[in-house]
């Protein structure tokens, strides 16, 4: 985890170059894109570096550590840095805790990512025609967003996925019902504001559908605050879905970072870093993903563009 | 009768979150693969359908979906939130007894977290773009992405059992049969832990919440007025700054009071402190649905008065507000 792989940096950028000479013959600061201004900010370098090295590290765990992570391949209790086969040692029962922690980044990202999805399906959702369609719809979809707010998200996840039985799908789904609510108000927002420009004026006198209208005026605009919140929601996702899964709430068929730490926590007193190994790794994805957030949001400030 | 309209505001939501809690976990309870009859039924080692179906009518789990859910609501106008069959007492007084530990936790936390992100946040803004300024958001940064429950086993790690200064977990030392201000100080040492523990992520809060807000009223007019009638930066900083500092400091709290309802239970579980987070955990290992829903339910309950007691200071902080 300490020693980021030298082509992540490389890859981004040809990516940014790419980007900043995508429209030959403008000058140079009309041409630089979003993804540019992005890597432009120390926040949003660091950031995108390494969550791009944590997506490379889920997607390639296959192909660095073919056998089953949960398999017993060593002594138990092996010091980090004691064998050169198993730089991070391994736990009580045998197992690789390096090829545990590839192997969760898997588990985590993908059930952050499902409950991502579903969280921004419904805030989207609920807050585009909330706010764009007003009345009494608007009265039914605020009510909903308060209650789930009040609703302690944690504790409603937790009985959520306690009652159903813990798999990725009810992970997921868990999480994203539960952590919706802040991107619902902020689209609200966002489309009251729209609502009322002079761009959707325009389009309604122009004879638009209202779904043409909410697709090509309301949506793109409002699209800024979605993408800054859905970075915070990932993160988010990843800090809940580790701390069920440190509750004995995960899925108990894959390697993820909450089980690791969690299963450690019986040998803390003599074997400490069985527990504290993967925690770091679940620390570094968070702090990743809120550093791409405040990066996302300087880049895609129009104030701060030039 | 204008006086009264936001206090009736306030009950008719206080009912209406309880009654959405109340059909949320009655509808839950039905996703629960098996119900409490066949629990028992199996514990109990031989079960003829006789004596299912006897214990079923006696639940009243035969009637149909609405009279059970009917029922349901019924008893809990009355404050009963059912019957723990593991611990043998009703959900109610099970959680009134663990709640006490649980609001020790989280107001020593807040207290916490206020107090050093207040402090943070107040040099950071005062040095704006130098090294304190840089320092403290890094940490600021760490502070918001560490997983509670690893902070908690790192803390135990260097505090309990590299330094031995801290005990491991627990409220207090059963054996030694403390009483009076020997006994405040032991569950005051026995906090410590928990209690930072849970601060920490709140702590990054408040410092970056901090640091804006005040470099935000710094620019203000009324400020550079006050600098110009020659009022010196100590009376500057208290009377004019921290007072309007305090307000979304105020409504951060009552926005993430159910976030850390959500932290204690994680924390209690880490070391053992015998609080509504702990019991929500053993209730979940013992499948005693009642017990969690209950706490779900009165938790909900909390962050309702929290953010009554929220609007209230802000009242009184807030003379424009008592107007309005």
């Amino acid at each position: 985890m300490n020693a980021l792989p030298t082509p992540v940096s490389s890859d981004v950028a040809a990516a940014v170059s790419a980007s900043a000479t995508g429209y030959a013959g403008l000058p140079a600061h009309v041409t630089r894109g979003w993804l540019a201004r992005l890597v432009r900010t120390p926040s949003g370098l660091i950031g995108s570096v390494l969550t791009l090295a944590i997506l490379l590290m889920a997607v390639g765990a296959r192909w660095v550590f073919p056998e089953d992570p949960l398999a017993m391949v060593a002594e138990p209790f092996l010091r980090p840095f004691a064998d050169a086969a198993l730089p991070l040692g391994s736990d009580m029962l045998g197992r690789d805790i390096l090829a545990g922690i590839v192997h969760g980044a898997r588990a985590s990202l993908a059930i952050a990512a499902s409950a991502t999805l579903i969280a921004v399906v419904l805030g989207v959702g609920g807050g585009l025609l909330g706010g764009y369609f007003g009345g009494w719809l608007d009265r039914a979809i605020t009510r909903v967003t308060v209650f789930f707010q009040t609703v302690p998200p944690f504790l409603f996840a937790l009985a959520i996925v306690a009652i159903v039985q813990p798999s990725v799908a009810t992970i997921s789904l868990a999480i994203g019902l539960t952590s919706w609510p802040s991107l619902a108000r902020l689209v609200r927002a966002e489309s009251l504001r729209l609502r009322h420009s002079e761009m959707v004026h325009a389009s309604v006198a122009l004879g638009a559908s209202d779904l043409r209208i909410i697709w090509r005026d309301v949506l793109p605009n409002a699209m800024t605050p979605v993408l800054v919140s859905t970075s915070l929601l990932v993160a988010n996702a990843i800090l809940t879905e580790s701390a069920l899964a440190f509750l004995g709430l995960g899925d108990a068929n894959v390697a993820s970072w909450g089980n690791m730490v969690g299963a450690g926590r019986e040998v803390l007193r003599t074997d400490w870093y069985i527990a504290t190994l993967p925690g770091i790794a679940i620390l570094i994805a968070v702090l990743a993903l809120n550093l791409l957030g405040d990066g996302l949001a300087a880049a895609l400030d129009p104030h701060s563009a030039h | 009768m204008k006086r009264f309209v936001p206090a009736l505001r306030g009950a008719l939501q206080l009912v209406g979150v309880a009654l959405g809690i109340a059909t949320v976990n009655f509808f839950l309870l039905r996703l629960a693969p098996g119900d409490a009859v066949q629990v028992i039924a199996g514990e109990s080692g031989s079960a003829s359908p006789e004596y299912i179906a006897a214990l079923r009518a006696q639940f009243g789990l035969d009637q149909p979906l609405w009279v059970q859910f009917y029922k349901y609501i019924l008893k809990l106008a009355q404050f009963d939130l059912g019957y723990s069959f593991r611990q043998g007492t009703s959900v109610a007084n099970l959680i009134l007894a663990r709640l006490p530990a649980t609001l020790l936790l989280m107001g020593t936390a807040v207290a916490l977290a206020a107090l050093l992100g207040g402090l943070l946040g107040t040099l950071a803004a005062y040095r704006a773009g130098r090294w304190p300024d840089l320092l403290i958001s890094c940490l600021a940064l760490f502070c918001f992405a560490i997983p509670v429950f690893w902070i908690g086993l790192v803390f135990v790690v260097i505090f309990s059992v590299w330094l031995d200064w801290l005990p491991v977990g627990g409220m207090y030392s059963v054996s030694a049969g403390l009483s009076g201000w020997a006994l405040a100080i032991d569950i005051g040492r026995h906090l410590i832990l928990p209690a930072a523990t849970l601060a920490l992520f709140y702590m990054a809060i408040y410092t970056r919440l901090m640091r804006a807000t005040l470099i935000e009223i710094r620019r203000k007019d009324f400020v550079r007025t006050a600098v110009s009638r020659g009022v010196r930066p100590g009376r500057l900083f208290r009377v004019h700054i921290l007072r309007n500092a305090t307000l979304p400091f105020v409504t951060m709290l009552g926005v993430q009071i159910g976030s850390l309802i959500g932290g204690a239970v994680v924390v209690e579980t880490v070391f053992s402190w015998p609080g509504l987070g702990r019991l929500a955990f053993d209730a979940l290992i013992q499948r005693d649905f009642n017990v969690l829903l209950g706490i779900l339910l009165c938790s909900s309950v909390l962050v309702v008065l929290v953010n009554w007691i929220v609007d209230a200071l802000y009242r009184l902080l807030d003379p424009r507000m008592r107007t309005a």
